[in-house]
């Protein structure tokens, strides 16, 4: 009697999952749309602004008169906007560079100090530059795309950056284009994006910053190239540097006119 | 001091629904760090939910919960401007308690 109890339970568990699962993109679908009410990268956001409205550093100054393109203060739809060409500092900056270029200048902070734990891990490592990434980049959320490419090192930095993403190199011989290229492609379970098109290129940037779900943290766009470039078995990406910085605008530029819908939440 | 909760709680109908995000690390005590050695369990025990002082949920939570967990749930009644507060509890003795306003 078990035997046939447990039989019938088996049956009725295949049924179930052949009538559930049609296919696997439409289970991770799923998946996904069931961790959209709530995404942790919200605790990130609060966080976020707490340190930028805070006065912090040696000069004990918020990062509230922080220039992020559209004027001192000014963070709503700043992120839609990055990188761009910052005079004051003569160089092309995305987000992640300004940050550390504001604890410097305005809160006095040494460069090491403002760069320090880029990247949080776990509860006794937060990182503050994570966190500021989140509150910035969430004031943009659902602003068009609209990255300059008017100043000759905005092209210049775009071209560079274009350049990287096709350049060949590593033990594996891999470009950000073998995996990147094509429509359809997987890691494991992962789609990735063909970031040659401009859905692919849109879809992905707009969802960047996102929460991690595997690794309960939420991840910049320096974190996402830094892990590229490591699963390429590339040189380790410095973070905000001229190479960074440059495939961010050629990525992020491909992405105009789609409306930045982070941060998001991914698996 | 645990980072604070986000609570959100709209007026549905005749009911309230609250949504709530945790901040907490929920170590399981069955993962081992760098060293081989055993990351003792860390995580949220009991959470409850009060509305206008009245108990509206009690829940026990073990290790199977999620970091930085999602709750969401659903009372009868409720009214605009009314409050909910969480509670939680952690098997370190710590606790946090937070407050939403209905919307």
């Amino acid at each position: 009697m078990p035997l046939r109890v447990a039989l019938v339970a088996g049956l009725a568990a295949m049924v179930g999952t052949s009538l559930a699962q049609t296919s696997t993109e439409e289970g991770i679908a799923q998946y996904r749309e069931a961790l959209q009410g709530g995404n942790p990268a919200e605790l990130w956001e609060a966080r976020g602004e707490d340190l930028w409205k805070q006065p912090a550093g040696p000069s004990k100054t918020s990062l509230e008169r922080c220039d992020l393109g559209l004027g001192p203060g000014m963070v709503k739809g700043a992120y839609a906007q990055l990188p761009r060409y910052f005079a004051d500092a003569d160089r092309v900056m995305d987000l992640e560079t300004r940050l550390v270029w504001c604890r410097v200048k305005l809160q006095g902070m040494s460069e090491a100090d403002a760069k320090k734990n880029p990247f949080g891990a776990g509860n006794d490592h937060k990182s503050d530059l994570e966190a500021l990434v989140a509150y910035v980049t969430s004031e943009s959320r659902g602003v068009k795309m609209n990255v300059p490419l008017a100043h000759p090192k905005e092209r210049e930095m775009y071209a560079l950056g274009q350049r990287m993403f096709f350049y060949r190199g590593g033990t594996h011989d891999f470009a950000c284009a073998t995996c990147h290229g094509d429509t359809g492609k997987r890691i494991r379970l992962q789609d990735l994006p063909n970031l040659t098109t401009i859905e692919g290129a849109q879809k992905a940037y707009t969802t960047w910053p996102a929460y991690r779900v595997s690794q309960g943290e939420l991840r910049s766009f320096e974190w996402r190239l830094n892990d590229c470039f490591r699963q390429q078995r590339f040189p380790e990406l410095a973070y905000t540097s001229d190479a960074a910085i440059a495939l961010t605008t050629f990525l992020a530029r491909n992405a105009n006119g789609a409306a930045y819908d982070g941060p998001a939440i991914k698996r | 001091m645990a980072d604070p909760m986000k609570i959100r709680a709209n007026l549905v109908g005749d009911s309230t629904e609250v949504k709530v995000l945790m901040a907490h690390e929920m170590e399981t005590g069955q993962r081992k760090d760098a060293q081989g050695k055993t990351i003792p369990a860390w995580h949220i025990t009991n959470v409850t939910a009060t509305h206008n002082g009245k108990p509206v949920l009690a829940a026990q939570w073990g290790p199977a919960v999620a970091k930085n967990p999602f709750l969401s749930f659903k009372f009868k009644g409720g009214a605009k401007g009314e409050k909910v507060q969480i509670t939680w509890v952690d098997n370190r003795g710590d606790t946090r308690t937070d407050e939403a306003t209905i919307a």
